[in-house]
């Protein structure tokens, strides 16, 4: 039961070397103890299958027959010289490009209309972060049924206004559009509380000294709002960038990708190489690949996060 | 009229517009929910004419009577409710054993342990559902419970989260334990657990959210209709019905399978705006 800390008093100085003289301190049994459960998830379901992956990668894999034999890098160089994997790739960066501006500039202003602490501001939060609580297919079915030409919402209201109905799903020009539309909507509460709770962390007396020298609204957000919130927008951007470059479920579900492959995104790239043509092992090249993309994102946003803690 | 009368309307007018601005703002913002609730809640035939309206008239509630008749819709929603429960207990479990040793216990290898742990939080769902599915494949454990569960339970947010909460925990509040010799066991249950209780509540939030509306590892794993999930569900429902004449039914099945995560989010709104504020690393 002597499981004490090495940072019991002086009192029990003598009794502590005697316990020291163990190679395993008790502090060591229990802490490994208390680890052990999480460590062994963490070693068999996340630690060996991104080597698992890795060694996938080096195969020829099939779905359902399973290992076809060592390929070397032949999945990297077919994966490499495949036109679908660019487009796929130069789709998922073109749909975070929009995504990620769009999302930041609208939380921030939100954040900022919605700045002081009132019952009023904290509702409207609620109700622009209530889209954020359903799931991906409950809100691609409302946006696939929204922007419906024949029978969506959208066009009934431009309808009484005499513009004619746009097919935004079976249109190149505007199927991506579609998508970060309904992204924006289903993601913007996360960069709002961010937002909102960077902005609640600036002390206001700065803010009461900028208004006794009558610095206009303009002047206070540039010199005193901005720099203070630089580190949460650092933050938030590197999130949303993480976030959205794993898009799946809305270009699965609102366009299988389409139309003519315009918004088909990188994991469902993967996803399709894998489960639908059956090559795991081509599938797994390809989440290798995310992986190192989401890898540097995750440490800058590591970097950004620790820093001035 | 004097400079402070003027800046004072100003100001006011300015606070009109913005408030004006934001209803406005609000109310498009909750347009496609409402819309989708209207319509769950219209006759099927109805909604063959015109889908147009956002209040339910004419009112029925035949497409949520029909859900509780089909077998494979709550069916889903109770695999969705098991996988929740069970997925946000043992991510509890889990996650404040492990946080308490990394931010209280003294053990050898204690940063190590961190930074090998912190390290996995680099690593997203989408670059190992590939190899978890050979995985489970091996073991012949596809279209289970258990492995819809278990994956999440190795992503350390939860230790990381739990690991913060106990750090900020004053230690006096241990040492009068640890002088009375009790067990780390006793003092972690008697009294860093009780006192985690808020961090728990954010966590389990957190947790029954993620469970409830994931979407590619249930795709991925549960591919037999009857493991399906509320939410992969859905999804295969949406072909099928949105063109033909269950629009009400395929609407009811959506307001369905978000009523549990939209109750949440209305009874525990507080805790999921700290955890937020939490997990940005403030």
């Amino acid at each position: 039961m002597a499981t004490n800390s090495t940072s019991a008093p002086a009192a029990k100085g003598v009794a502590d070397t005697e316990r020291r003289r163990p190679r395993l301190s008790p502090d060591t049994v229990s802490g490994y103890g208390f680890l052990a459960p999480f460590l062994i998830v963490y070693l068999v379901f996340l630690v060996y299958p991104l080597f698992r992956g890795f060694y996938l990668s080096l195969h020829q894999w099939d779905l359902l027959a399973g290992p076809l034999g060592w390929t070397g890098l032949q999945n990297y160089q077919d994966l490499l010289t495949d036109p679908t994997f660019w487009t796929a790739l130069g789709n998922t960066f073109y749909f975070v490009v929009l995504t990620v501006p769009l999302t930041t500039v609208l939380a921030l202003v939100l954040a900022l209309a919605l700045s002081k602490p009132t019952r009023t501001n904290a509702v409207f939060r609620a109700i622009f972060f209530s889209s954020s609580i359903v799931s991906v297919t409950v809100v691609t079915l409302i946006w696939q049924m929204v922007l419906s030409p024949s029978r969506g919402i959208l066009a009934q209201a431009l309808g009484t206004v005499g513009i004619p109905p746009l097919d935004w799903l079976n249109d190149q020009h505007l199927a991506m559009l579609a998508l970060v539309i309904a992204t924006v909507w289903w993601s913007l509460g996360l960069p709002l509380m961010l937002f909102s709770a960077g902005l609640q962390q600036i002390p206001g007396d700065i803010y009461e000294a900028a208004r006794l020298d009558n610095a206009s609204g303009w002047r206070t957000f540039r010199y005193i709002t901005w720099p203070a919130l630089h580190r949460t927008t650092v933050l938030v951007v590197l999130i949303e960038i993480i976030l959205h470059f794993q898009v799946f479920g809305q270009p699965f579900l609102m366009t299988k990708g389409g139309p003519a492959g315009s918004t088909r995104s990188l994991v469902q790239y993967i996803y399709e190489s894998g489960f639908r043509d059956w090559h795991l092992g081509y599938a797994s090249t390809g989440a290798m690949v995310l992986f190192v993309v989401m890898l540097i994102a995750s440490l800058a946003q590591l970097h950004f996060s620790r820093k001035e803690d | 009229m004097s400079d402070a009368t003027t800046g004072r309307r100003r100001a006011d007018t300015g606070r009109i517009v913005t408030l004006t601005v934001l209803v406005i703002a609000a109310f498009l913002w909750l347009v496609p929910m409402i819309w989708v609730l209207a319509m769950s809640l219209k006759p099927n035939e109805v909604l063959m004419r015109t889908t147009a309206g956002l209040l339910p008239v004419p009112f029925t509630l035949d497409n949520f009577i029909q859900i509780l008749n089909t077998a494979k819709v709550t069916r889903w929603f109770l695999n969705s409710i098991g996988v929740a429960v069970l997925m946000t207990g043992i991510t509890l479990v889990l996650s404040s054993l492990g946080g308490y040793a990394l931010a209280r216990i003294p053990f050898r290898g204690a940063r190590i342990m961190l930074i090998f742990i912190i390290a996995g939080l680099t690593v997203p769902e989408q670059a190992v559902f590939i190899p978890l599915d050979t995985m489970f494949a091996s073991w012949h454990m596809n279209n289970t419970i258990i492995a819809l569960v278990t994956p999440r339970l190795a992503v350390p947010f939860g230790v990381f989260l739990m690991m913060q909460f106990f750090k900020a925990v004053p230690k006096e509040l241990e040492e009068a334990a640890i002088l009375d010799n009790a067990s780390r066991l006793k003092i972690f249950f008697k009294i860093m657990l009780p006192l985690a209780r808020p961090a728990l509540t954010t966590l389990g939030i957190f947790t029954f959210l993620y469970a409830w509306n994931d979407y590619l590892w249930p795709l991925v794993s549960a591919t037999q209709e009857n493991h399906y999930t509320i939410t992969t569900g859905l999804a295969s429902l949406q072909g099928n019905f949105a063109q033909s004449e269950g629009l009400g039914f395929l609407m009811a099945t959506a307001v369905f399978a978000s009523a549990p995560v939209l109750i949440v989010y209305l009874i525990f709104q507080r805790y999921i705006v700290q955890g937020i504020a939490m997990s940005s690393g403030k």
